[in-house]
């Protein structure tokens, strides 16, 4: 059921209704709709407000942390603003935290590999890479991450260095880890927009390396 | 007592790299959980705090947002900004909707 887009002006119209997708109706999604138009109803939320909202977390995603990495491996005074006050250097890059929650830049080494998890539920630094992977909020990866990360990172195709360390960071609500991953090798002609395009989601959560 | 969402450490099977692109309702449970914290009518401890309180198969059985919506609907219950009669008048109203789930987009 598309014919409610038809009116839409060149390119995507931001305020065109969005088709669901949703063909069955379960009890959680009449939740939502229940809740939402309840607070719609009594002037807590509007339409708008929320509509805004899903606009902002479809803009954000890796990039936003790439662009960020990108910015680290090229000015090493911004790399080290960056380490030290990841919510601070993020907003210096323009990149909008809003939201109360830490966001703290752990840098891999030759000698120190870093992975990002959460046990409790599924914290994440969305601010910079958007919402997770269903995998990161699987029991598998939220179990197994913390007592076996060099058995997971093999899952992902990721074999590190018998004497490199691994460490784990696991997430809390107020604290969210970004992995700065190294520079790959032969990308020395490449400019900030070149190595921000090399740089993916995994590499940033510290399943995979470039 | 380790609670059901506490499973740091826990023998599992290997992870599968699954993902999906989310519908348009979880992000709408997002955009909710989002607006509300930053009106101070929710905040993220009372959503873990919710997602935590299900029984262990619900948890389970659940998905991601549904948990959350289902954290924010006792959440607000709770602080009595909406009540459970109201709610149960609209999911009444939206079970009668002839166009079904379409009925709720904005």
């Amino acid at each position: 059921m598309m014919d409610n887009i038809s009116h839409s002006h060149e390119g995507p119209d931001p305020h065109a209704p969005r088709p669901d997708h949703d063909d069955t109706l379960t009890h959680h999604k009449r939740l939502e709709i229940a809740v939402r138009e309840l607070l719609i109803e009594k002037g807590i939320l509007t339409a708008d407000e929320i509509r805004e909202a899903v606009e902002r977390m479809d803009a954000r995603g890796p990039h936003l942390g790439a662009k960020l990495v990108a910015k680290a491996w090229v000015d090493p005074a911004f790399k080290a603003r960056l380490l030290e006050n990841g919510s601070a250097a993020a907003e210096e890059a323009g990149v909008q935290m809003d939201q109360p929650t830490r966001l703290i830049v752990v840098e891999n080494t030759p000698q120190v590999h870093n992975l990002v998890v959460c046990t409790l539920c599924s914290c994440y630094p969305r601010m910079v890479l958007g919402i997770p992977p269903d995998w990161y909020k699987s029991r598998a990866y939220r179990s197994r991450a913390v007592h076996e990360p060099r058995a997971v990172l093999a899952e992902f195709g990721t074999q590190l260095a018998d004497e490199a360390t691994v460490r784990v960071h696991d997430s809390t609500a107020d604290m969210r880890y970004l992995v700065l991953p190294m520079r790959p090798k032969g990308t020395e002609g490449l400019d900030e927009a070149g190595l921000a395009a090399l740089v993916t989601r995994d590499s940033m959560i510290g399943v995979t390396t470039l | 007592m380790r609670g059901v969402h506490d499973m740091g450490g826990l023998q599992a099977g290997p992870v599968e790299r699954v993902e999906h692109d989310y519908q348009l309702w979880e992000k709408r449970v997002d955009a909710l959980m989002v607006l509300l914290s930053r009106k101070r009518r929710f905040t993220v401890d009372e959503l873990r705090k919710g997602i935590e309180s299900l029984p262990g198969d619900a948890y389970d059985r659940l998905t991601y947002y549904e948990r959350w919506i289902s954290s924010i609907t006792s959440a607000l219950i709770h602080r009595g900004t909406i009540t459970i009669d109201e709610l149960r008048a609209k999911l009444a109203d939206i079970e009668r909707r002839p166009d079904g789930p379409k009925a709720g987009t904005p």
